[in-house]
Protein backbone atom coordinates (compact mmCIF):
# COMPACT_ATOMS: atom_id res chain seq x y z
CA UNK A 1 0.00 0.00 0.00
CA UNK A 2 2.92 2.38 0.62
CA UNK A 3 3.41 2.73 -3.12
CA UNK A 4 -0.18 3.92 -3.41
CA UNK A 5 0.65 7.13 -1.55
CA UNK A 6 0.68 9.00 -4.81
CA UNK A 7 -3.05 8.28 -5.12
CA UNK A 8 -3.74 9.70 -1.68
CA UNK A 9 -6.75 11.99 -2.06
CA UNK A 10 -4.77 14.80 -0.40
CA UNK A 11 -2.38 14.75 -3.29
CA UNK A 12 -4.73 16.53 -5.69
CA UNK A 13 -2.03 18.48 -7.48
CA UNK A 14 -0.15 15.30 -8.42
CA UNK A 15 -3.36 13.58 -9.51
CA UNK A 16 -4.31 16.60 -11.62
CA UNK A 17 -0.90 16.56 -13.30
CA UNK A 18 -1.33 12.84 -14.00
CA UNK A 19 -4.56 13.64 -15.83
CA UNK A 20 -2.91 16.34 -17.94
CA UNK A 21 0.16 14.18 -18.57
CA UNK A 22 -1.91 11.21 -19.70
CA UNK A 23 -3.93 13.38 -22.02
CA UNK A 24 -0.79 14.89 -23.58
CA UNK A 25 0.81 11.46 -23.92
CA UNK A 26 -2.17 10.02 -25.82
CA UNK A 27 -2.32 13.11 -27.99
CA UNK A 28 1.43 12.95 -28.79
CA UNK A 29 1.29 9.23 -29.57
CA UNK A 30 -1.67 9.69 -31.87
CA UNK A 31 -0.06 12.52 -33.82
CA UNK A 32 3.32 10.71 -34.01
CA UNK A 33 1.73 7.46 -35.16
CA UNK A 34 0.87 9.09 -38.49
CA UNK A 35 -2.60 7.53 -38.41
CA UNK A 36 -4.19 10.97 -38.43
CA UNK A 37 -3.07 13.74 -40.84
CA UNK A 38 -1.47 16.64 -38.96
CA UNK A 39 -4.09 19.04 -40.35
CA UNK A 40 -6.79 17.03 -38.56
CA UNK A 41 -4.81 16.62 -35.39
CA UNK A 42 -1.79 18.90 -35.04
CA UNK A 43 0.91 17.70 -32.66
CA UNK A 44 1.15 19.29 -29.17
CA UNK A 45 4.49 20.81 -30.14
CA UNK A 46 2.99 22.49 -33.22
CA UNK A 47 0.12 23.87 -31.16
CA UNK A 48 2.44 25.21 -28.47
CA UNK A 49 4.62 26.77 -31.11
CA UNK A 50 1.58 28.43 -32.68
CA UNK A 51 0.37 29.53 -29.25
CA UNK A 52 3.68 31.24 -28.50
CA UNK A 53 3.76 32.78 -31.98
CA UNK A 54 0.26 34.20 -31.56
CA UNK A 55 1.20 35.73 -28.22
CA UNK A 56 3.26 38.41 -29.99
CA UNK A 57 2.12 38.29 -33.61
CA UNK A 58 -1.12 39.73 -34.91
CA UNK A 59 -3.68 37.41 -36.40
CA UNK A 60 -7.23 38.41 -37.39
CA UNK A 61 -6.64 41.94 -36.10
CA UNK A 62 -4.68 41.28 -32.93
CA UNK A 63 -2.41 39.04 -30.89
CA UNK A 64 -3.79 36.17 -28.83
CA UNK A 65 -3.52 38.44 -25.80
CA UNK A 66 -5.56 41.16 -27.55
CA UNK A 67 -8.26 38.66 -28.44
CA UNK A 68 -8.38 37.17 -24.97
CA UNK A 69 -8.48 40.68 -23.54
CA UNK A 70 -11.47 41.62 -25.73
CA UNK A 71 -13.22 38.40 -24.73
CA UNK A 72 -12.57 38.92 -21.06
CA UNK A 73 -13.97 42.42 -21.23
CA UNK A 74 -17.21 41.07 -22.68
CA UNK A 75 -17.17 38.26 -20.16
CA UNK A 76 -16.74 40.73 -17.31
CA UNK A 77 -19.70 42.71 -18.63
CA UNK A 78 -22.06 39.76 -19.05
CA UNK A 79 -20.97 37.90 -15.94
CA UNK A 80 -21.02 41.08 -13.84
CA UNK A 81 -24.54 41.86 -15.02
CA UNK A 82 -25.67 38.29 -14.26
CA UNK A 83 -24.24 38.55 -10.73
CA UNK A 84 -25.69 42.00 -10.08
CA UNK A 85 -29.18 40.98 -11.20
CA UNK A 86 -29.22 37.27 -10.35
CA UNK A 87 -28.02 37.33 -6.75
CA UNK A 88 -30.30 40.08 -5.42
CA UNK A 89 -33.27 38.68 -7.34
CA UNK A 90 -32.55 35.15 -6.07
CA UNK A 91 -32.33 36.37 -2.46
CA UNK A 92 -35.54 38.37 -2.79
CA UNK A 93 -37.30 35.33 -4.24
CA UNK A 94 -35.99 33.27 -1.35
CA UNK A 95 -37.54 35.66 1.17
CA UNK A 96 -40.73 36.96 -0.48
CA UNK A 97 -43.06 34.09 -1.28
CA UNK A 98 -45.14 36.20 -3.68
CA UNK A 99 -42.15 37.06 -5.85
CA UNK A 100 -41.08 33.41 -5.80
CA UNK A 101 -44.50 32.28 -7.03
CA UNK A 102 -44.53 34.86 -9.82
CA UNK A 103 -40.98 34.50 -11.13
CA UNK A 104 -40.15 30.81 -10.66
CA UNK A 105 -42.45 29.29 -13.34
CA UNK A 106 -41.33 31.84 -15.94
CA UNK A 107 -37.69 31.37 -15.03
CA UNK A 108 -37.96 27.58 -15.14
CA UNK A 109 -39.26 27.78 -18.71
CA UNK A 110 -36.75 30.34 -19.98
CA UNK A 111 -33.61 28.85 -18.46
CA UNK A 112 -33.75 25.77 -20.70
CA UNK A 113 -33.17 27.88 -23.79
CA UNK A 114 -29.51 27.49 -24.71
CA UNK A 115 -27.58 30.79 -24.63
CA UNK A 116 -26.59 30.28 -28.27
CA UNK A 117 -30.28 30.30 -29.23
CA UNK A 118 -30.34 33.97 -28.25
CA UNK A 119 -27.73 34.83 -30.89
CA UNK A 120 -30.13 36.18 -33.55
CA UNK A 121 -31.92 38.43 -31.06
CA UNK A 122 -28.72 39.43 -29.31
CA UNK A 123 -27.29 40.61 -32.65
CA UNK A 124 -30.55 42.32 -33.56
CA UNK A 125 -31.08 44.10 -30.26
CA UNK A 126 -27.57 44.86 -29.08
CA UNK A 127 -25.35 44.52 -32.18
CA UNK A 128 -22.33 42.32 -32.80
CA UNK A 129 -19.80 44.57 -31.06
CA UNK A 130 -20.02 44.33 -27.29
CA UNK A 131 -23.75 44.40 -26.48
CA UNK A 132 -24.79 41.22 -28.30
CA UNK A 133 -22.09 38.97 -26.83
CA UNK A 134 -22.74 40.43 -23.38
CA UNK A 135 -26.37 39.44 -23.64
CA UNK A 136 -25.41 35.89 -24.63
CA UNK A 137 -22.95 35.58 -21.74
CA UNK A 138 -25.64 36.93 -19.49
CA UNK A 139 -28.06 34.27 -20.76
CA UNK A 140 -25.52 31.59 -19.85
CA UNK A 141 -24.32 33.03 -16.55
CA UNK A 142 -27.60 34.31 -15.09
CA UNK A 143 -29.47 31.08 -14.21
CA UNK A 144 -26.86 29.60 -11.82
CA UNK A 145 -26.48 32.98 -10.09
CA UNK A 146 -30.19 33.22 -9.50
CA UNK A 147 -30.82 29.58 -8.63
CA UNK A 148 -27.99 29.32 -6.12
CA UNK A 149 -28.78 32.62 -4.41
CA UNK A 150 -32.42 31.52 -4.23
CA UNK A 151 -31.62 28.08 -2.83
CA UNK A 152 -29.11 29.51 -0.40
CA UNK A 153 -31.72 31.90 0.96
CA UNK A 154 -34.56 29.40 0.89
CA UNK A 155 -32.58 26.77 2.79
CA UNK A 156 -30.96 29.14 5.27
CA UNK A 157 -31.00 27.69 8.80
CA UNK A 158 -34.57 28.31 10.04
CA UNK A 159 -33.28 28.70 13.60
CA UNK A 160 -31.14 31.66 12.56
CA UNK A 161 -34.11 33.19 10.77
CA UNK A 162 -36.25 32.75 13.87
CA UNK A 163 -33.51 34.30 15.99
CA UNK A 164 -33.32 37.27 13.63
CA UNK A 165 -37.10 37.69 13.61
CA UNK A 166 -37.15 37.54 17.38
CA UNK A 167 -34.60 40.38 17.37
CA UNK A 168 -37.01 42.47 15.28
CA UNK A 169 -34.91 42.40 12.10
CA UNK A 170 -36.62 44.25 9.23
CA UNK A 171 -36.87 42.67 5.75
CA UNK A 172 -34.02 44.61 4.19
CA UNK A 173 -31.58 43.78 6.94
CA UNK A 174 -32.84 40.19 6.96
CA UNK A 175 -31.77 39.86 3.33
CA UNK A 176 -28.42 41.62 3.60
CA UNK A 177 -27.29 40.37 7.02
CA UNK A 178 -28.94 36.96 7.40
CA UNK A 179 -29.93 35.47 4.04
CA UNK A 180 -26.96 36.74 2.03
CA UNK A 181 -24.29 35.45 4.43
CA UNK A 182 -26.22 32.18 4.82
CA UNK A 183 -26.32 31.80 1.06
CA UNK A 184 -22.65 32.64 0.46
CA UNK A 185 -21.38 29.06 0.11
CA UNK A 186 -24.22 28.26 -2.30
CA UNK A 187 -23.70 31.55 -4.16
CA UNK A 188 -20.00 30.89 -4.65
CA UNK A 189 -20.74 27.40 -5.97
CA UNK A 190 -23.22 29.12 -8.30
CA UNK A 191 -20.62 31.67 -9.40
CA UNK A 192 -18.27 28.88 -10.38
CA UNK A 193 -20.92 27.23 -12.52
CA UNK A 194 -22.02 30.60 -13.79
CA UNK A 195 -18.50 31.66 -14.77
CA UNK A 196 -18.02 28.36 -16.59
CA UNK A 197 -21.27 28.64 -18.52
CA UNK A 198 -20.71 32.33 -19.20
CA UNK A 199 -17.22 31.76 -20.56
CA UNK A 200 -18.50 28.90 -22.75
CA UNK A 201 -21.37 31.02 -24.04
CA UNK A 202 -19.00 33.87 -24.80
CA UNK A 203 -16.87 31.82 -27.11
CA UNK A 204 -19.97 30.41 -28.77
CA UNK A 205 -21.31 33.90 -29.24
CA UNK A 206 -18.05 35.19 -30.69
CA UNK A 207 -17.94 32.39 -33.23
CA UNK A 208 -20.95 34.05 -34.79
CA UNK A 209 -21.29 37.71 -33.95
CA UNK A 210 -18.09 39.40 -32.89
CA UNK A 211 -15.35 41.06 -34.86
CA UNK A 212 -12.70 40.61 -32.16
CA UNK A 213 -12.15 38.12 -29.36
CA UNK A 214 -10.84 34.65 -28.94
CA UNK A 215 -13.85 33.02 -30.61
CA UNK A 216 -13.50 35.31 -33.60
CA UNK A 217 -9.82 34.47 -33.85
CA UNK A 218 -10.67 30.78 -33.92
CA UNK A 219 -13.22 31.27 -36.72
CA UNK A 220 -10.60 33.11 -38.70
CA UNK A 221 -8.17 30.28 -38.02
CA UNK A 222 -10.76 27.85 -39.34
CA UNK A 223 -11.21 30.01 -42.45
CA UNK A 224 -7.46 29.89 -43.09
CA UNK A 225 -7.40 26.13 -42.47
CA UNK A 226 -5.04 26.75 -39.55
CA UNK A 227 -6.05 24.07 -37.07
CA UNK A 228 -3.10 25.00 -34.87
CA UNK A 229 -4.65 28.48 -34.46
CA UNK A 230 -7.96 26.93 -33.43
CA UNK A 231 -6.21 24.73 -30.89
CA UNK A 232 -4.06 27.59 -29.58
CA UNK A 233 -7.35 29.43 -29.02
CA UNK A 234 -8.74 26.44 -27.16
CA UNK A 235 -5.68 26.42 -24.90
CA UNK A 236 -6.16 30.12 -24.20
CA UNK A 237 -9.82 29.51 -23.31
CA UNK A 238 -8.90 26.64 -21.04
CA UNK A 239 -6.22 28.60 -19.20
CA UNK A 240 -8.50 31.58 -18.56
CA UNK A 241 -11.32 29.29 -17.48
CA UNK A 242 -9.03 27.50 -15.07
CA UNK A 243 -7.78 30.80 -13.64
CA UNK A 244 -11.35 32.02 -13.06
CA UNK A 245 -12.23 28.79 -11.29
CA UNK A 246 -9.13 28.76 -9.12
CA UNK A 247 -9.75 32.35 -8.03
CA UNK A 248 -13.37 31.60 -7.08
CA UNK A 249 -12.33 28.48 -5.21
CA UNK A 250 -9.80 30.48 -3.21
CA UNK A 251 -12.51 32.99 -2.29
CA UNK A 252 -14.80 30.13 -1.22
CA UNK A 253 -12.12 28.57 0.98
CA UNK A 254 -11.31 31.91 2.60
CA UNK A 255 -14.95 32.52 3.49
CA UNK A 256 -15.51 29.04 4.86
CA UNK A 257 -12.34 29.24 6.92
CA UNK A 258 -13.42 32.55 8.41
CA UNK A 259 -16.57 30.86 9.67
CA UNK A 260 -14.73 27.85 11.00
CA UNK A 261 -16.47 25.53 8.54
CA UNK A 262 -13.39 23.92 7.03
CA UNK A 263 -9.98 22.80 8.14
CA UNK B 1 -45.11 44.58 32.53
CA UNK B 2 -44.96 41.20 30.86
CA UNK B 3 -47.66 38.83 32.09
CA UNK B 4 -48.17 35.77 29.89
CA UNK B 5 -51.54 34.06 29.62
CA UNK B 6 -52.56 30.82 27.90
CA UNK B 7 -56.30 30.75 27.49
CA UNK B 8 -57.73 27.32 26.57
CA UNK B 9 -54.93 26.85 24.02
CA UNK B 10 -55.02 23.91 21.61
CA UNK B 11 -52.93 22.82 18.66
CA UNK B 12 -54.01 20.25 16.10
CA UNK B 13 -51.74 19.08 13.28
CA UNK B 14 -53.68 18.06 10.19
CA UNK B 15 -57.42 18.62 9.90
CA UNK B 16 -59.72 19.35 12.82
CA UNK B 17 -61.59 16.02 12.77
CA UNK B 18 -58.88 13.38 12.70
CA UNK B 19 -55.65 15.36 12.93
CA UNK B 20 -53.08 14.88 15.69
CA UNK B 21 -54.03 16.81 18.82
CA UNK B 22 -50.71 18.00 20.24
CA UNK B 23 -52.12 20.40 22.83
CA UNK B 24 -55.57 20.62 24.36
CA UNK B 25 -57.04 23.16 26.76
CA UNK B 26 -53.73 24.55 27.99
CA UNK B 27 -54.30 27.01 30.81
CA UNK B 28 -51.33 28.84 32.25
CA UNK B 29 -50.68 32.25 33.70
CA UNK B 30 -47.21 33.59 34.29
CA UNK B 31 -47.19 36.77 36.34
CA UNK B 32 -45.08 39.80 35.57
CA UNK B 33 -41.46 39.18 36.67
CA UNK B 34 -42.24 35.60 37.57
CA UNK B 35 -39.82 32.77 36.68
CA UNK B 36 -41.89 29.85 35.44
CA UNK B 37 -40.23 26.55 34.58
CA UNK B 38 -42.13 24.09 32.42
CA UNK B 39 -41.28 20.40 32.70
CA UNK B 40 -42.82 17.41 31.01
CA UNK B 41 -42.10 14.26 29.03
CA UNK B 42 -40.86 14.47 25.42
CA UNK B 43 -43.66 15.25 23.04
CA UNK B 44 -45.89 16.97 25.60
CA UNK B 45 -45.74 20.19 23.58
CA UNK B 46 -43.79 22.35 26.01
CA UNK B 47 -41.57 23.78 23.30
CA UNK B 48 -44.64 24.43 21.14
CA UNK B 49 -46.13 26.45 24.01
CA UNK B 50 -42.97 28.56 24.18
CA UNK B 51 -43.08 29.07 20.41
CA UNK B 52 -46.61 30.43 20.72
CA UNK B 53 -45.42 33.11 23.14
CA UNK B 54 -42.44 33.86 20.88
CA UNK B 55 -44.83 34.27 17.93
CA UNK B 56 -43.13 31.60 15.80
CA UNK B 57 -46.23 29.38 15.77
CA UNK B 58 -49.91 29.91 16.38
CA UNK B 59 -52.42 27.83 18.31
CA UNK B 60 -55.34 26.36 16.36
CA UNK B 61 -57.69 27.23 19.21
CA UNK B 62 -57.63 29.49 22.23
CA UNK B 63 -55.36 32.48 22.69
CA UNK B 64 -51.88 33.29 23.92
CA UNK B 65 -51.44 36.85 25.13
CA UNK B 66 -48.83 39.05 26.76
CA UNK B 67 -50.22 41.85 28.91
CA UNK B 68 -53.65 41.13 27.46
CA UNK B 69 -52.49 41.59 23.86
CA UNK B 70 -52.76 38.57 21.57
CA UNK B 71 -49.39 37.40 20.25
CA UNK B 72 -49.31 37.48 16.44
CA UNK B 73 -45.65 37.73 15.49
CA UNK B 74 -42.13 37.58 16.98
CA UNK B 75 -40.60 40.69 18.47
CA UNK B 76 -37.79 41.93 20.70
CA UNK B 77 -40.17 42.44 23.64
CA UNK B 78 -40.14 38.61 23.92
CA UNK B 79 -36.51 37.57 23.61
CA UNK B 80 -35.75 33.90 23.03
CA UNK B 81 -32.73 31.87 24.13
CA UNK B 82 -32.50 28.77 21.96
CA UNK B 83 -31.14 25.37 22.92
CA UNK B 84 -28.78 25.42 19.94
CA UNK B 85 -27.74 29.06 20.63
CA UNK B 86 -28.68 30.22 17.08
CA UNK B 87 -25.86 32.76 16.85
CA UNK B 88 -25.00 34.11 13.40
CA UNK B 89 -21.69 32.37 12.59
CA UNK B 90 -20.57 35.25 10.34
CA UNK B 91 -20.99 37.86 13.07
CA UNK B 92 -18.63 38.49 15.98
CA UNK B 93 -19.90 38.29 19.55
CA UNK B 94 -20.40 42.05 19.60
CA UNK B 95 -22.18 42.07 16.23
CA UNK B 96 -24.48 39.26 17.32
CA UNK B 97 -25.48 41.11 20.47
CA UNK B 98 -25.73 44.38 18.56
CA UNK B 99 -28.25 43.26 15.92
CA UNK B 100 -31.32 43.60 18.14
CA UNK B 101 -30.20 47.00 19.42
CA UNK B 102 -29.63 48.26 15.86
CA UNK B 103 -33.07 47.01 14.88
CA UNK B 104 -34.48 49.04 17.76
CA UNK B 105 -32.63 52.13 16.53
CA UNK B 106 -30.43 52.50 19.61
CA UNK B 107 -27.64 55.03 18.84
CA UNK B 108 -24.12 53.73 18.35
CA UNK B 109 -22.57 55.13 21.55
CA UNK B 110 -25.36 53.72 23.69
CA UNK B 111 -25.12 50.36 21.93
CA UNK B 112 -21.43 50.14 22.73
CA UNK B 113 -22.02 50.99 26.34
CA UNK B 114 -24.90 48.54 26.80
CA UNK B 115 -22.98 45.73 25.09
CA UNK B 116 -19.87 46.33 27.20
CA UNK B 117 -22.01 46.20 30.32
CA UNK B 118 -23.75 42.95 29.38
CA UNK B 119 -20.43 41.38 28.31
CA UNK B 120 -19.02 42.13 31.73
CA UNK B 121 -22.13 40.77 33.43
CA UNK B 122 -21.92 37.53 31.46
CA UNK B 123 -18.15 37.09 31.96
CA UNK B 124 -17.48 37.64 28.27
CA UNK B 125 -15.21 40.68 28.45
CA UNK B 126 -12.35 40.21 26.02
CA UNK B 127 -14.37 38.05 23.64
CA UNK B 128 -16.28 40.84 21.88
CA UNK B 129 -14.40 40.34 18.62
CA UNK B 130 -14.40 36.54 18.63
CA UNK B 131 -16.57 34.53 16.28
CA UNK B 132 -19.02 32.02 17.80
CA UNK B 133 -17.11 28.99 16.48
CA UNK B 134 -14.06 30.11 18.45
CA UNK B 135 -16.00 29.83 21.72
CA UNK B 136 -17.03 26.84 23.85
CA UNK B 137 -20.68 25.80 24.03
CA UNK B 138 -21.12 27.42 27.44
CA UNK B 139 -19.69 30.70 26.19
CA UNK B 140 -21.84 30.61 23.08
CA UNK B 141 -24.90 30.21 25.27
CA UNK B 142 -23.74 33.15 27.40
CA UNK B 143 -23.60 35.23 24.21
CA UNK B 144 -27.10 34.06 23.34
CA UNK B 145 -28.37 35.04 26.80
CA UNK B 146 -26.55 38.39 26.53
CA UNK B 147 -28.18 38.96 23.14
CA UNK B 148 -31.58 38.46 24.77
CA UNK B 149 -30.91 40.39 28.00
CA UNK B 150 -29.36 43.42 26.30
CA UNK B 151 -32.73 44.20 24.74
CA UNK B 152 -34.17 44.58 28.23
CA UNK B 153 -37.20 42.51 27.17
CA UNK B 154 -40.39 42.22 29.18
CA UNK B 155 -40.40 38.50 28.60
CA UNK B 156 -37.53 36.05 28.35
CA UNK B 157 -38.24 32.71 26.71
CA UNK B 158 -35.69 29.96 27.28
CA UNK B 159 -36.05 26.68 25.43
CA UNK B 160 -33.85 24.13 27.22
CA UNK B 161 -31.01 26.65 27.10
CA UNK B 162 -28.56 24.40 28.95
CA UNK B 163 -29.58 21.16 27.26
CA UNK B 164 -26.63 21.17 24.87
CA UNK B 165 -24.02 21.87 27.57
CA UNK B 166 -21.88 19.45 29.57
CA UNK B 167 -22.77 18.87 33.23
CA UNK B 168 -20.17 21.19 34.81
CA UNK B 169 -20.86 24.07 32.45
CA UNK B 170 -24.53 23.56 33.03
CA UNK B 171 -24.19 24.04 36.78
CA UNK B 172 -22.15 27.22 36.34
CA UNK B 173 -24.73 28.60 33.93
CA UNK B 174 -27.58 27.76 36.29
CA UNK B 175 -25.89 29.63 39.13
CA UNK B 176 -25.23 32.60 36.88
CA UNK B 177 -28.80 32.63 35.66
CA UNK B 178 -30.10 32.63 39.24
CA UNK B 179 -27.92 35.64 40.06
CA UNK B 180 -29.02 37.40 36.87
CA UNK B 181 -32.69 36.64 37.43
CA UNK B 182 -32.62 37.82 41.07
CA UNK B 183 -30.75 41.01 40.28
CA UNK B 184 -32.69 41.89 37.16
CA UNK B 185 -36.01 40.05 37.31
CA UNK B 186 -37.97 39.46 34.11
CA UNK B 187 -40.94 37.35 33.24
CA UNK B 188 -39.26 34.08 32.30
CA UNK B 189 -40.70 30.98 30.68
CA UNK B 190 -38.05 28.28 31.00
CA UNK B 191 -38.49 24.92 29.29
CA UNK B 192 -36.45 22.02 30.64
CA UNK B 193 -36.23 18.26 31.01
CA UNK B 194 -34.23 18.52 34.21
CA UNK B 195 -36.34 18.60 37.37
CA UNK B 196 -33.49 19.85 39.62
CA UNK B 197 -32.88 22.71 37.25
CA UNK B 198 -36.55 23.67 37.35
CA UNK B 199 -36.73 23.60 41.15
CA UNK B 200 -33.46 25.49 41.55
CA UNK B 201 -34.32 28.29 39.11
CA UNK B 202 -38.05 28.81 39.15
CA UNK B 203 -40.66 30.59 41.22
CA UNK B 204 -43.21 28.03 40.05
CA UNK B 205 -42.97 24.83 38.04
CA UNK B 206 -45.66 23.82 35.58
CA UNK B 207 -45.83 20.07 34.96
CA UNK B 208 -47.19 19.06 31.59
CA UNK B 209 -48.78 15.80 30.54
CA UNK B 210 -49.00 14.34 27.05
CA UNK B 211 -51.52 12.90 24.62
CA UNK B 212 -52.91 15.42 24.43
CA UNK B 213 -50.41 17.94 25.82
CA UNK B 214 -51.79 19.96 28.72
CA UNK B 215 -50.75 21.58 32.00
CA UNK B 216 -51.35 18.99 34.68
CA UNK B 217 -50.11 20.60 37.85
CA UNK B 218 -48.40 23.75 39.05
CA UNK B 219 -46.02 23.60 42.00
CA UNK B 220 -45.11 26.69 43.98
CA UNK B 221 -41.39 26.88 44.73
CA UNK B 222 -40.96 30.51 45.65
CA UNK B 223 -42.73 30.52 49.01
CA UNK B 224 -40.63 27.57 50.15
CA UNK B 225 -37.43 29.00 48.74
CA UNK B 226 -38.01 32.25 50.61
CA UNK B 227 -39.10 30.52 53.82
CA UNK B 228 -36.06 28.23 53.73
CA UNK B 229 -33.71 31.01 52.52
CA UNK B 230 -32.23 29.09 49.58
CA UNK B 231 -30.68 32.22 48.19
CA UNK B 232 -28.34 32.41 51.17
CA UNK B 233 -26.49 29.46 49.65
CA UNK B 234 -24.19 30.42 46.85
CA UNK B 235 -23.59 26.95 45.40
CA UNK B 236 -26.17 24.84 43.68
CA UNK B 237 -25.11 21.64 45.48
CA UNK B 238 -25.74 23.27 48.86
CA UNK B 239 -29.27 24.14 47.83
CA UNK B 240 -29.80 20.68 46.39
CA UNK B 241 -28.87 19.17 49.76
CA UNK B 242 -31.64 21.01 51.61
CA UNK B 243 -34.53 18.89 52.75
CA UNK B 244 -37.06 21.33 51.31
CA UNK B 245 -35.37 21.10 47.90
CA UNK B 246 -35.30 17.31 47.93
CA UNK B 247 -38.94 17.21 48.95
CA UNK B 248 -40.05 19.44 46.04
CA UNK B 249 -37.90 17.58 43.57
CA UNK B 250 -39.40 14.27 44.66
CA UNK B 251 -42.91 15.65 44.44
CA UNK B 252 -42.34 16.71 40.81
CA UNK B 253 -40.67 13.41 39.95
CA UNK B 254 -43.67 11.50 41.29
CA UNK B 255 -46.02 13.58 39.25
CA UNK B 256 -43.95 12.96 36.11
CA UNK B 257 -43.65 9.26 36.86
CA UNK B 258 -47.41 8.89 37.06
CA UNK B 259 -47.38 10.15 33.51
CA UNK B 260 -44.85 7.56 32.45
CA UNK B 261 -46.78 4.80 34.18
CA UNK B 262 -49.92 5.79 32.35
CA UNK B 263 -48.02 5.77 29.09
CA UNK B 264 -46.83 2.21 29.59
CA UNK B 265 -50.23 0.95 30.77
Amino acid sequence: MRDMRIFDTNNTVVLGLIGFGGFLAVWTLLSLSGLIPSLFLPSPAAVVERFVYLLNHRFAGGTLVDHLGASMLRFAGGFGLAVLVGIPLGLLMGWFRLLDDIVTPLFDAVRFIAPIAWVPFAALWFGTGIGGPIMIIFAGAFPPCLINAYRGAKFADPRLIEAARMLGTPDRRMITEILLPSAVPSIIAGLRISAGLGWQSLVGAELIVASTGIGYMMVQGQGNVSTTTVMAGMIGIGIIGLVIDVVLRRVEEAILRRRGLSA
Amino acid sequence: MGAIRFDNVGRIYGNKQDGFEALKGVELEIADKEFMAVVGPSGCGKTTCLRFVAGFDRPTSGMVSVDGVKVTKPGPDRAVVFQQFALMPWKTVRENIELGLRNKGVPRAERRERIDRILALMNLTGYADAFPHQLSGGMQQRVSIARAYVLDPEVLLMDEPFGALDAQTRVVMQEELVRLARRNPRTVMFITHAVEEAVYLADRVAIMARQPGRVKEIIDIRSIREAERWDDHEKIEDVMDLESFVHLRTQIWRSLRQEKAMEIA
